[in-house]
Parts: structure tokens; sequence; C-alpha cells
């Protein structure tokens, strides 16, 4: 199956506004317990942003709230200008807008491949279902695995299923992509094959949004790194300055262990 | 183990060692005997006590149901012992003669045909919807969950503008009522379940406090109770001239009942779904009924597959109760006609009641035996 050029490929849809996505004063509690606290974030069109940060300092929960999988309790998030809210008709529109990859894929997996990626473009954007295998074809092409169409999620390696979550993503010709910690869960020699495929979308001007510890990603895609601990933004830099000159201690500890 | 030695070689073997000698057979007949029935001395004691019992037991069943039985006859003294024949068997010339009694009740004669075409109708129904390689099933689906209902309810209660005179309920009886009553408590437990469970982990207050006041009411209760509610306090709601039959009642109080347990198989299968699915399904901007129709729901019915065809079993022995509210089931039928006068012999209880049990287990078997075939088929074609 292997093509001697690439694909063509296909642009990401273009956003309204400049202003891709826009946290304002944000802040969220789990009970008591306060999770994100005062989060200021403004994402351009086009950016990649990346995010890291220890355990439990709260980068899921606050990619999370982007696609209202979680709610915050107060400050404003937009997203191209909209803002979200507890109206489920926005909600809805947002997460058409807004692509998410996980950790552990959350693949469907009664469903074929071919089915998983043409599902929501289906059912969410009415696409007649030629249409949509087309579209699903074309961005498991992208992903370079098109023989695998008709199988089931479980038949793939991990790197594959990562792939075909992508993929899946894509197919709703999303806006804005998030990430979270797309390629923990992969096994070391898979995690390039996915990187690979991240590369390629920030090369095509996707805003992405990617929580991860590969630092070697960081540098060669992100626009601006962000730093969270303990439910805040310490620290936003752009690569270069964010590896060669981190401006907290918090920071400094972080980096001396995750490059050691 | 053996000492380690400084020099750490002493664990390698200096002599080849002589080749095992080959694996008793374990193939064939004599394999499979070896193998499954005497592998060790439990097993072995266990297929010697299976062996004496399978001996105790089958012959005689046999001579009674078989080899002494009586086939035909016009009463009882077909089946009575007489000094040429000192055993009788089973009297099989009682069901022949009552079995229309055991599969129509009192269903008129002349309209009898009617019932049958019915029957008709409900296999094709559920072999469209249920062999493994129909086709348009959608169209099954729309057949049988609506058109078949509509032509059954005129075939079945008579339209007399079409010349069929009406054949009130209390008419109906035998196999015709238990399938009927059991079919609506299938046909209807599993969406309603599927509601009630979906209500029950709702955030909705009033939603689930009503599901959960329901759910536990009806399982709180045996189902005799819910049927003598449903047959006594029916008729209080529902204003008199529509005056509910007795049928009726029964069949709303089976599929409440049926619906309520089922709500638990279901929300059993929705708790084994990881939270990963909902999110993925809601990532991709599926609404609440898109992500539980196509993605929970499916994942969950077919892990609690073995549960729900288990409710159904459970269910279509449970409708035998209706003759607690007069209604004439199967069962209820038998139980009527071992007691005729015509009919009374030593032996026609026991016949009258091992005709039941082949056919409820024939029913039975062959639902459980279909699950288990479609489990198969499940886990082959969407390996995880
Ligand atoms: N649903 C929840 N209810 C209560 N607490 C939660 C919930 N989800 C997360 N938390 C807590 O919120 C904090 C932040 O969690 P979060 O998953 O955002 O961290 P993270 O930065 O993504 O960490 P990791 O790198 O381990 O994924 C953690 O202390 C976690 O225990
Ligand atoms: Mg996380």
């Amino acid at each position: 199956m292997d093509q001697p050029t690439s694909p063509p490929r296909l642009r990401p849809a273009k956003l309204k506004t400049d202003v891709a996505i826009d946290i304002i004063g944000m802040h969220k509690w789990f009970g008591d317990f306060h999770v994100l606290r005062d989060i200021n974030l403004r994402v351009m069109g086009g950016e990649r942003i990346v995010i890291c940060g220890p355990s439990g300092s709260g980068k899921s929960t606050m990619i999370r709230c982007i696609n209202r999988l979680e709610e915050h309790q107060r400050g404003r998030i937009l997203i191209d200008g909209m803002e979200l809210t507890g109206d489920l008709r926005r909600i809805d529109e947002i997460r058409r807008e807004v692509g998410m990859v996980f950790q552990h894929f959350n693949l469907f997996p009664h469903l074929t491949v071919l089915e998983n990626l043409t599902l929501a473009p289906i059912w969410v954007r009415k696409m007649p279902k030629k249409d949509a295998d087309d579209i699903a074809m074309h961005f498991l092409r992208r992903v370079k695995i098109p023989e695998q169409a008709h199988k089931y999620p479980g038949q793939l390696s991990g790197g594959q299923q990562q792939r075909v979550a992508i993929a899946r993503a894509l197919c709703m010709n999303p806006k804005i992509m998030l990430f979270d910690e797309p390629t923990s869960a992969l096994d070391p020699e898979m995690v390039k094959e996915v990187l690979e495929t991240m590369v390629q979308l920030a090369e095509d001007g996707m805003t992405m949004l990617v929580v991860t510890h590969e630092m070697g990603f960081a540098r060669q895609v992100a626009n601006r790194v962000v730093f969270m601990d303990e439910g805040q933004i310490v620290e936003v830099n752009t690569p270069e300055e964010f590896f060669a000159h981190p401006q907290h201690e918090r920071t400094k500890l972080f980096l001396s262990q995750i490059l050691q | 183990m053996a000492a380690h030695t400084p020099s750490g070689t002493s664990y390698v073997r200096a002599q080849a060692v002589a080749p095992l000698p080959p694996p008793l057979v374990e193939s064939g007949a004599i394999g499979w005997l070896r193998t499954a029935l005497f592998s060790g001395p439990l097993n072995i004691v266990l297929t010697i006590l299976s062996g004496a019992l399978i001996v105790l037991i089958v012959p005689p069943l046999l001579n009674f149901l078989i080899f002494d039985a009586t086939w035909s006859g016009a009463d009882r003294e077909a089946c009575l012992a007489r000094p040429d024949r000192p055993v009788v068997g089973a009297c099989w010339a009682f069901i022949r003669e009552r079995l229309g009694y055991f599969i129509y009740g009192f269903y008129p004669i002349a309209e009898r045909w009617r019932v049958d075409a019915f029957f008709v109708l409900l296999t094709i129904g559920i072999i469209w919807l249920l062999a493994p390689t129909a086709r348009r099933r959608t169209l099954g689906a729309i057949y049988f969950f609506v058109v078949m209902p509509v032509l059954a309810c005129v075939l079945l209660l008579g339209w007399p503008a079409i010349g069929l005179p009406e054949v009130s309920t209390t008419q109906w009886g035998g196999m015709l009522v238990t399938v009927v009553v059991s079919g609506v408590g299938i046909v209807f437990s599993l969406p309603i379940g599927i509601v009630l469970a979906l209500g029950r982990r709702s955030r909705m207050p009033l939603v689930k406090l009503f599901s959960v006041i329901f759910i536990e009411f009806v399982r709180g209760v045996p189902l005799v109770t819910v049927l003598f509610m449903a047959s006594v306090m029916l008729p209080l709601f529902v204003p008199e001239q529509w005056s509910p039959d007795k049928l009726l009642r029964a069949l709303v109080g089976v599929a409440l009942f049926a619906s309520a347990y089922m709500a638990e198989v279901v929300r059993a299968g929705l708790q084994a779904i990881p939270r990963g699915q909902y999110e993925g399904a809601m990532a991709v901007g599926l609404s609440y009924w898109r992500m539980m129709g196509l993605i929970i729901l499916p994942q969950a019915l077919r892990v609690t597959i073995p549960n729900i065809v288990n409710s159904y079993i459970a269910l279509f022995k449970d409708t035998t109760l209706v003759f607690i509210v007069g209604i004439f089931d199967f069962l209820r039928t038998i139980e009527a006609a071992r007691v005729d006068p015509k009919w009374a012999t030593p032996v026609t209880s026991t016949t009258g009641y091992a005709f039941a049990a082949i056919v409820y287990f024939i029913c039975c078997y062959l639902m459980s035996r279909y699950a288990r075939d479609m489990e198969a088929r499940l886990t082959t074609t969407h390996r995880r």
C-alpha cells in the first residue's frame, strides 16, 4: 500500500477569529479540592502549545475543560469566540470543532476502524455514508494505515490504535486538536510513529494543545511550552527559552527530573 | 536447589538426558476417554458415579415415556393396567386428545386457524430477527414490532368488519396465552428496562428517584403480588368504560415486573463500560442519546446477553403464575385437563406434567442455546 507520493493533505478548518482558545481567570474544584487556580491562557490560531508538569498538577483537567469533559466553576473559556457555558447546544457545537486524543485511545471496540472514523461524521455532521467513507480513508492513508480499515481496534497495535484515534478526531474536521499524553501508554518503538503523525499535523497548521513529556517533540513543534504545577500555570515560554533558561525553581526541578 | 559453587557452572548438565517416552495417546476415542473421563482419582470416581446415575434413571424414564407408553385411545380405558399389560407408561393418548385444548384453550374450534396463522407470523418474525444470515433486519424489526403485533391483534381478537368474528380473551388459553404473555413480557421488558436503567444513572434527581422507586418496589414484591395489583388496582386508574380486560392487565403486570429486573441486568452491563468510552463518544460530539444508542448500549448489552436471556427464561417460566388471576396458560390447561374424569388414570397427571416439562424444557433450551451461539459469534467477529 506504500505510495510514492504522500497523500494529499486537507487544510485544517479555518477559525472564525484569530484567537483559538481564550481561558480567562478559570478556576475548578473537585468537591473541596481546588484543582485549577486562576488559569489564564490565550492560544492563537495555528499555534502549537505543549503543556507539561508533574503528575497531578492539573494538565489533563485543564485541557478537558476546553471541550467540557470537565466543567469549570469560575472564569471564562472562549473557543473561537464562543463562550463555554452550560448550554448543551453550545457544548455540542464546541465539541464538533475541537478534536481530542486520549492517553488510552478510547476507540470504540465494537466498531471497525472505518466505522470508528465515520460514526461522528455520519451522525453528528449528517454526512452521507459514501462521503464519510472517503474522508475516513483519506485520513487513514494519512496516518499510514489504510489497510487496517476493516479490522477491529483490538486487532491493532497500540501505536496503530492511537493513529486511528487521531484520524477519528480529524474526520470531524476540527479547528483545534487536544492531546492528553498521547504517547505515554505506548511501547517506546511505537511512540515515534505517533509523534510523526502529530508533527505532520502541526506542519499543516493545526492549532494544537498537547500534554506530553516528550521534550523532543516540544522542541521541534511547540511555539510555546506551558509548565503547570499544583493547579497553576507557573511558566509560559518559547521552547528555546524554556529549556535553556527556565525562570522558576519548580520548572528547573521538573526539567532536571525529566531530562536527567 | 543445588549448593551454589563459585565456579558457577555446576548447574550446567554435563551429560545428555535420555529422551522422554512419547506422550500417552491423547487423541482418538481412547485418548479422549483417558483425558476427559479417567484423568485422575477424583475424575474416575465422578465418572463412575455419573454412570451409575445414568443407568439408574434413564432406562426407567425411557420405559415410562416410550416403551410402556400408550400412544392411542379414546378415553381412560386405553391407559389403565390390564392383566395382559400390568405396567402402564405415559398416557400419550390423553395428550393427543387434549392437545387442541393445550394449544388454544377455549378458542372456538372454527377460528383456531387464526391462532395457527398467528404462530406462523410470529415464527417468521423471530427467524427474520434472529437468524444470523437474515437480510434486511431493519425491515424485520419493523415487521416484528409494528406490523406483526397489529396483525396479531386483528387475527386473535377478531374484526367483524372484515369477517373475523370477535373472540374474547377469556376464551384464549393454553400455549397461545403462554406465548402472548411471555412474548409481550420479552418484547417490552428490554426497552423499558433500558430506559429505567438509564434513568437510575441519570443526573436528573426526579428521573432518578422515579426509576429507583419503581425498580426497588417491583423487585421487592413477588410477581404474584404484581399480578394481583395489576388486576385489582389498574381498573381503579383507568376509566370504567374502557374496562381493561383481565389478560391485558396481566400483560401489563408481567411487562412491568420483567422491566424492573431487566433494568438491573442492563445497569450491571452499563457499569462494565469504562469511562473512556463515554469520553471518546462525547469528544467526537455525539449527543447523550446517540452516545448511549451507538456506543454505550451496544457494548453493554453485548456483555449482558447471557443475563438478558437468563431473565427471559425466568420470565417464560414465571408466566405460569398468571393462573392466579384466572388466566388459562399452558400449564393451567394441563392442570385442568388432568383431573378430567374422562381421563382419570393413575398415569394421567404424571403424563401431563411430563409433557409440560418437555415443552418448557425445549423452549428454554432453545433460548439458552441461541444465546450461547450468539455470544460465540460476537466474540469471534468482534474480538477486543
Ligand atoms: N474526577 C475527579 N475527581 C476528583 N479529583 C480528581 C478527578 N480527576 C482528577 N482529580 C485530581 O485532580 C488533580 C489533577 O488531576 P489531573 O488528571 O488533571 O493531573 P495531571 O496533571 O493530568 O496528572 P498526570 O500527569 O498524572 O496525568 C489530581 O490530584 C487528581 O487526583
Ligand atoms: Mg493527565
